[in-house]
């Protein structure tokens, strides 16, 4: 805890979407113990309350210039209000796709709905923490919560499985971020965030321990991102996982991730960017094709979009790693469009599953034009976007990434990443191929709640409009890291 | 003044999507008559474009300016030119022919047909219409998604190796282009202005490696020798609406890049490889000449006779002369109308037969006799017979090669014989000589909506053939100003 020349504030109103996250959170978990099985689905409607109220908050409590409380350890910006708006809604559009899922396979339960707050808790700790102890928290409080919630699925061996390698490697990345925490500790001798950067860019630190802290830090957000070679839990855990709870890991924490690596890279240790700019760009290089070399060869849809995944954080780290905010903007912008993304292709998934049947099989996608023209032109343009085709907004993701890396001379990397990019259009397209040039396998007819279809629809039709008008999102970036770096 | 380049792009994508909310076969007449009516409607507004259009000057008209992206200083930049203006009308017009063509041919999913072309010819008229690079890449690709589609879903058997192919190569070239585009934008000081990049200097090496990432994209789409290898497997699985629509105006798209781009922003890279493309171009006209005389598939034929005469088009690009780049442009367009009718040709004899194996026919002229006659006119067109628009075009071609260096001229000149050998071999073995099955004899000649279809082609082959003064009066100024920028260096 800082002291001294710092007067220690105690405001309440910066942190007020987390204080009603947390006890919106403990009122769904009191009131789930006392309703009957039949009115489940009052506790769902409370969580999509209190989540939604939450993003609400974070707008409401908006600051154009950040805001400092609690001893300095926090610190709410438009960066902050941001990332926290979005990784709510996030969270509430993945409770609302995965509704009639959890349902049918025994997870429609208050205990989901809990972890699911709590996860969010976490991811809104991480992005607004400004002390090296309150990010380890977050992440902590959002990584339990994921690992508690894939292993919900108790009779799913995969399910375990899936938790317990993520929960031993998890444990691992946190192991290392903390003795990363320690070394800058050591050679700063402060764990504020803000004054780690000062104190760093004062000089006179010893160089040689804070860049060992470096590594580690940035290892375990390799990990926590799942950049190659960090990323070998990825694609197990997004295939064991329950879908519902996949579509969760896969969404809101990448927001939350970039939050959290932001704060470190450029809230702490920006006076080091040369030395994370090297071990950002052979992660960024590995990731990108790794990810899209390996995602050819899958069958199975989650483990594709795993790949894809692990592909797209290349991508986005690639922006981060020129350094400027051009670059965090356009990092961010990508980690934006690439959650919204994410929600529509594994909402998709979740919509083509039913009780006992799992469409995780990239077959389980053939003749969907046959079936549902509409869902298919949505899956057209996820995977369009995925791929960077415009009019898509993938297209300007990958467009504003390569334009930071090319503005800091790093031509030959923009050239690999298309390359790379040409790789991973080949499993993008082939969905569209299965699903507009083969015949449907499989004619149950496709049965969702209305308003998960509305949801999705509006949900995929954004990722063509955003690419129309790409502007107000790129720009909001832009204002979001300028007012809060 | 109307915008009307922004209605050019914009009706027939917007009648597109109306298209497609008729996503019912039982309704497919409603959804044939409004595709019709959005083509039309989408051709008649590029008519005031030629009316309006003002001769003499090399300047952009027709201007259309509105911020678009201002994060990245990208504007919703449009405009034509002598050298785009006449693309913008052909893609126009072969729309309503392919719309037209496709009308009781296609049974199945007929409003994703319909509005898959209606939005592909306003994607096409973005490309040719664009003076901002950022939005002429997002046209020149998102006209990939319609053209995969229409191969993947209404092809031929083979379909599915084909569309991935056309996507995957030209996507290759084109991301090339995406960070050629952003490096220009890097040095330029932030614009994405195609005109202000003309006035940029660039070194040798810089203007070099950017050479190679335009000349991947633009060669792979015109399609050059050796990288056209996707284009006879996408015409012979495309429908014949798809195969029109490929080789009348994609492959247009290619070489216009070359004029809009690639010798205007790096002259001095472009006369420094000028005798690089100049052989790649005389190899796509004889060598993939002497393949199309082997073809035994007719679509496949042509389709290479498409490759070979648009080796002429870069041929005459890299001249440098006024001729050979009118010449290249002249036969751009006239290459538009004919490969069309011959594509369209193809389709007539497939929807009866089920076949384009050459070796299936024989002696249609007997059962056909009104198609027949059409039909050799376009052959003659296609073997470049004077009078009709064939012709023209190679012939400035040609007389450019010939003013430059002799042998150059000598050599284009084989296509003279060569075209004509491939394309009258095939018209003999197809229509002439006896009846060859019981299916031929069974062969009912034009239906009144093919005969039109093709008459009106065939009225325009012949009009620019014979008085080709409207194509070329147009574009003279532009061409003009496009030579000072190409003489003039930039080092």
């Amino acid at each position: 805890m800082t002291t001294g020349a710092l007067p220690v504030n105690f405001d309440f109103v910066p942190a007020l979407p987390e204080i009603a996250l947390l006890v919106g959170a403990c009122v769904v978990l009191l009131v789930d113990l006392v309703l009957p099985e039949t009115r489940r689905s009052w506790s769902y409607w409370l969580t999509q309350l209190v989540v939604v109220s939450t993003a609400w908050l974070s707008l409401y409590v908006f600051h154009e210039a950040p805001a400092h409380t609690f001893g300095n350890t926090f610190i709410a910006d438009t960066l902050a209000d941001v990332l926290k708006f979005l990784s709510c809604v996030t969270v509430a559009l993945t409770l609302a796709y995965s509704r009639s899922y959890l349902a049918a396979r025994g997870l429609f339960r208050g205990e989901t709905f809990a972890l699911m707050m709590f996860a969010l808790l976490g991811m809104m700790v991480m992005i607004s923490a400004n002390h090296f102890l309150l990010l380890y928290l977050g992440l902590e409080l959002m990584s339990l919560s994921l690992y508690a919630m894939i292993a919900l699925q108790r009779d799913s061996g995969q399910a375990v499985e899936a938790a317990m390698k993520y929960f031993v490697l998890g444990a691992l990345a946190s192991g290392l971020l903390l003795y990363g925490m320690s070394m800058i500790y050591g050679a700063t001798g402060t764990l504020d965030v803000a004054r780690v950067a000062t104190t760093v860019f004062a000089g006179g630190v010893n160089k040689t321990m804070l860049a060992f802290g470096l590594v580690f830090v940035v290892s375990a957000i390799a990990f926590k991102l799942g950049a190659v070679p960090y990323h070998m839990w990825l694609p197990d855990v997004y295939e064991g996982a329950p879908t519902a709870m996949t579509l969760f890991v896969g969404s809101a924490p990448k927001l939350a991730a970039f939050g959290f690596m932001t704060r470190l890279l450029v809230g702490s240790l920006a006076a080091m960017a040369f030395d994370w700019q090297g071990m950002l760009l052979i992660l960024s290089l590995l990731s990108m094709i790794a990810g899209n070399v390996i995602a050819i060869s899958q069958t199975n849809i989650k483990r594709m979009l795993a790949y894809s995944t692990i592909a797209n954080m290349g991508y986005m780290l690639m922006g981060f790693l020129a350094a400027n905010i051009n670059g965090y903007s356009a990092a961010m912008f990508y980690t934006i469009t690439y959650v919204m993304t994410t929600l529509v292709s594994f909402g998709m998934v979740l919509l083509l599953s039913r009780a006992g049947f799992e469409a995780d099989q990239l077959d389980d996608f053939k003749g969907l034009n046959q079936r549902s023209p509409w869902y298919a032109f949505l899956m057209l343009l996820t995977m369009f976007s995925l791929a960077g085709i415009p009019p898509t907004v993938g297209f300007y993701a990958k467009f504003a990434v390569i334009e930071a890396a090319v503005d800091v001379g790093l031509v030959w990397l923009a050239v690999v990443a298309v390359m790379a990019s040409l790789i991973g259009a080949f499993y993008y397209l082939r969905i569209v191929k299965l699903m507009y040039f083969d015949d449907p396998v499989d004619d149950a007819p496709l049965e969702a709640r209305s308003d998960t279809r509305v949801l999705l629809s509006i949900n995929g039709l954004a990722l063509l409009l955003l690419g129309i008008f790409p502007q107000w999102l790129l720009g909001m970036c832009v204002v979001a890291l300028t007012r809060s770096y | 003044m109307l915008p009307y380049l922004s209605l050019a792009i914009w009706v027939p994508i917007v009648a597109g999507l109306l298209v497609l909310a008729v996503n019912r076969d039982a309704d497919a007449a409603a959804a044939r008559w409004l595709a019709l009516v959005g083509a039309v409607a989408g051709f008649a507004v590029t008519i005031p474009l030629y009316v309006h259009f003002t001769l003499g000057t090399a300047e952009m008209q027709f201007v259309e300016a509105v911020e678009w992206i201002p994060r990245f200083n990208v504007n919703y930049l449009l405009g034509v030119d002598g050298i785009s203006l006449l693309f913008v009308l052909l893609n126009s017009f072969v729309t309503v022919l392919v719309v037209w063509a496709g009308w009781v041919v296609i049974e199945k999913r007929v409003s994703q047909y319909m509005a898959a072309f209606l939005i592909m010819s306003g994607l096409i008229n973005g490309v040719f219409a664009a003076l901002d690079g950022v939005l002429f890449y997002v046209f020149f690709e998102a006209m990939l998604i319609p053209m995969y589609l229409i191969i993947g879903i209404w092809g031929g058997p083979n379909r599915v190796y084909a569309a991935i192919k056309f996507f995957l190569y030209t996507l290759l070239g084109s991301f090339l282009m995406l960070v050629a585009f952003i490096y220009l934008y890097s040095v330029s000081g932030g614009s994405f202005s195609i005109l202000e990049w003309y006035q940029l200097p660039l070194s040798l090496k810089t203007q070099l490696l950017l050479f190679v990432a335009f000349f991947l994209s633009f060669a792979v789409k015109v399609p050059m020798w050796p990288v056209h290898t996707w284009l006879p497997d996408a015409h012979v699985e495309a429908p014949t609406g798809g195969s029109v629509v490929l080789a009348a105006l994609t492959l247009k798209v290619g070489a216009y890049g070359f004029v809009r781009f690639v010798l205007p922003i790096l002259p001095d890279a472009s006369h420094y490889l000028a005798n690089f493309v100049i052989t790649l171009s005389l190899i796509a006209v004889i060598y993939i000449g002497f393949v199309a005389l082997v073809q035994a598939d007719m679509k496949k034929l042509i389709a290479y006779s498409s490759i070979s005469h648009m080796g002429f088009v870069t041929l005459g690009f890299f001249l440098f002369s006024e001729l050979g780049v009118e010449g290249g442009l002249v036969q751009m367009i006239s290459h538009g109308f004919v490969s069309a009718a011959m594509f369209l040709c193809v389709g007539v004899l497939y929807d009866r037969m089920h076949s384009r194996q050459i070796a299936d026919y024989g002696g249609v002229v007997n059962t056909m006799p009104r198609f027949a006659a059409l039909a050799m006119l376009f052959a003659m067109a296609n073997a470049g017979l004077p009078g009709t628009s064939g012709f023209v075009g190679e012939f400035m071609v040609i007389l450019a090669a010939v003013k430059a260096k002799f042998w150059l001229g000598f050599l284009a000149a084989i296509t003279l014989i060569l075209g004509a050998a491939y394309t009258l071999w095939m018209y003999k073995r197809v229509w002439f000589g006896a009846v060859v099955s019981e299916r031929v004899a069974a062969l009912k000649d034009l239906s009144r909506r093919e005969f039109w279809l093709l008459a009106t082609l065939a009225a325009v082959v012949l009009f620019m053939g014979v008085y080709p003064k409207p194509f070329t009066d147009v574009m003279h100024a532009s061409v003009t100003e496009l030579l000072a920028h190409v003489a003039k260096s930039k080092l």
